[in-house]
């Protein structure tokens, strides 16, 4: 893979050659945090963000989608909201969670729903530095070695440019003079250094290797029900996931028209109607049984099924869930540190 | 394979396809029966099923649910399904006239191993609304009753009005190449000439079985699932051999919406037959 040079001053060039190709999409400061969205004005791309509230998902897969028109006719199908983006800024983490999306949307009846704006988006991965919620080491998915176009490393005096892709490729020949091949000894060792430091900088470590037998041994322990107990059944864990899949299709047909749409959107397993069958038999009607069915899938169920959790250790859930049920605590809880009094507490609070 | 080189214009898994309701009538109070056929008389005729997958089944305007096949792909044109109405999309299917169009997309799931059945004893145990999956494997077995060993079919349900299917099964009971025991819960009719009781109490009346060369196959509402299977174990029928079709909560019927997840399996790529092993092994099945 070619490794290219980027003078600091060359980046705006560049994404102003490159935004007359697609729309440009980056992470922007919103409040204290940041979101994707769609930049004319360069100087508005938060280069040393963390991690954006929603994922990189929610441009593959909106939240709300029409999928088809429908008439008496028949079923029409509609891909009218994709086009072609380029999304800039996209950390490691979130490019592994799109890598595990594709294996759930792509490798058995391909959806076209995913594949086409996923086919039209072009990813422009941007190094990052973790901050105390991060575990993206532990995870593995710290460093990327597929799932992008081109990945920038943000150095000290430059990026490092990965070219991961032909039509990665076709964009640094947008404006070559902007690259330089030359990457010097000390270009190198300020890398490697850069990593290294990178790798130090993790605060949060959790023995993912283990989970999938202490899932298992752990089936009844009593702190599933008190984190059930503690959970308000929000959904907002699932929302933020980068690898939540989940979705809900419903009809709408507006009063006197024939005419109608099937609406596809973002549902969650922790919400009480997911396993809810029509005549009101509910599978899941505890809300400690939908959230170990979360844990079950992240932590164990991916595992068998692909040989790796499906957690990319962004710490999105660290940082959502009002009630500090995450990944963090959970494995704690699995590894049997916390006292138990941890989760009665938040239980009780939760009620108050 | 790069994720970019796939082609998602040949991909349409979610487009339902216009059907015309060729037939309908009322099986009980609250289940219909509903014979269809794809419009497009090629698509009919190719569609080809196993007994026990499932199709989704699309009213305008009111949604789309998962429903398991009742026809026998052994009697291929026309497809039938059996519906109780349960909720939005059902109440919609049982306002729908004869020559009423709707979509259909399938066959989905892994239905009954048809294959590995082949020349052995068949025990089907069937609890009300269960006889759906299980009609089209019965049918199946019927039209090729040369295939198979011995076949018998314990039928409970709760009336005799909630027999569904029960001429069907009637005249099975004039066949003498198979068995048929048939049960209601209560008869609040005073007529009825079978057995009263539970599914369970049919056990008694097998006849001796060949447990090694048997395949149970098992459907009806859950709380039945934990007392039949206790039967079949006590009659020591292989775990991997009782065979049972799982209804869950289904947004897509290709392993993508996630609704219908147990541990690291969806009950619509990997399911809806799953083995009473499958049911210890993962747990939440049943």
């Amino acid at each position: 893979m070619r490794i290219l040079k980027l003078q600091k001053n060359c980046l705006f060039p560049f994404l102003e050659a490159i935004s007359k190709e697609a729309e440009l999409w980056a992470p922007v400061a919103k409040g204290d945090k940041f979101a994707f969205d769609r930049v004319a004005d360069f100087s508005r791309i938060a280069m040393n963000a963390t991690r954006t509230i929603i994922p990189a998902k929610k441009i593959m897969v909106p939240a709300n989608f029409n999928m088809f028109h429908f008439t008496e006719k028949g079923y029409k199908e509609d891909l009218s909201h994709v086009t072609d983006r380029i999304l800039f800024g996209v950390h490691a983490c979130d490019i592994h969670g799109l890598l595990t999306l594709d294996k759930i949307f792509t490798q058995v009846y391909p959806d076209p729903y995913y594949l086409e704006p996923r086919k039209r988006t072009m990813i422009l991965g941007l190094s990052c530095w973790p901050d105390e919620h991060c575990f993206c080491k532990s995870t593995h998915t710290h460093i990327v070695e597929e799932g992008y176009d081109l990945f920038f490393t943000n150095l000290e005096s430059c990026f490092l440019v990965w070219i991961g892709s032909s039509r990665g490729d076709d964009l640094i020949r947008l404006v070559p003079d902007l690259f330089d091949e030359n990457l010097t000894e000390k270009d190198i060792k300020t890398y490697i250094q850069w990593q290294a430091e990178r790798d130090n900088a993790f605060k949060t470590e959790i023995q993912f290797v283990r989970l999938p037998d202490l899932m298992e041994l752990n089936y009844r322990a009593p702190f599933w029900e008190e984190l059930g107990a503690a959970c308000l059944a929000c959904g907002s864990c699932t929302m933020v996931c980068p690898t939540c899949n989940c979705y809900n299709v419903m009809d709408k047909q507006f009063l006197g028209e024939k005419p109608g749409q099937r609406i596809r959107h973002w549902d969650s397993c922790t919400l009480p109607e997911y396993s809810e069958v029509a005549g009101g038999e509910n599978f899941r009607e505890k809300k400690f049984q939908r959230l170990k069915l979360w844990y079950t899938h992240k932590l164990q169920a991916y595992v068998s099924k692909y040989g790796k959790p499906s957690c990319v250790g962004c710490g999105r859930c660290l940082v959502t869930c009002p009630v500090q049920i995450n990944v963090k605590t959970v494995a704690a809880a699995l590894e049997g540190q916390e006292p138990e009094a941890f989760w009665k507490n938040l239980a009780k609070e939760a009620t108050r | 394979m790069n994720v970019q080189d796939k082609s998602p214009a040949e991909a349409k898994p979610f487009k339902p396809e216009p059907a015309r309701i060729v037939r309908t009538y009322h099986l009980t109070e609250d289940v219909k029966f509903f014979q269809v056929r794809f419009v497009d008389m090629q698509k009919a005729l190719s569609f080809n099923y196993k007994p026990g997958q499932f199709a989704m089944i699309s009213v305008l305007g009111a949604g789309e649910a998962p429903f398991s096949i009742s026809s026998t792909p052994s009697r291929p044109g026309l497809l039938e399904f059996c519906i109780r109405r349960a909720g939005t999309v059902t109440n919609a299917l049982f306002r729908l006239k004869e020559n009423s169009l709707i979509g259909l997309r399938g066959p989905y799931g892994n239905g009954f191993p048809v294959e590995a059945m082949t020349g052995k004893d068949i025990l089907i145990v069937v609890g009300g609304l269960g006889a759906a999956p299980l009609r089209s494997v019965l049918l199946y077995s019927l039209d090729n009753r040369d295939q198979f060993g011995r076949v018998a079919v314990l039928y409970g349900a709760k009336r005799p009005a909630e027999m569904i299917f029960r001429e069907e099964y009637f005249s099975l009971k004039q066949r003498s190449d198979l068995e048929c025991h048939l049960a209601v819960d209560a008869d609040d009719t005073g007529k009825w000439t079978e057995r009263v009781g539970v599914v369970t109490t049919l056990f008694p009346h097998l006849r001796q079985i060949d447990a090694p060369n048997t395949y149970a196959l098992v459907c009806g509402p859950p709380v039945m699932y934990k007392f039949v299977i206790k039967e079949l174990v006590k009659l020591a029928i292989p775990k991997n051999q009782i065979l049972m079709t799982l209804e869950r909560r289904m947004k897509c019927g290709v392993g993508k919406c996630g609704h219908c997840a147990i541990d690291y399996i969806y009950t619509c790529l990997d399911g809806p037959v799953f083995t009473y092993w499958d049911v210890i092994h993962m747990r939440e099945l049943i």
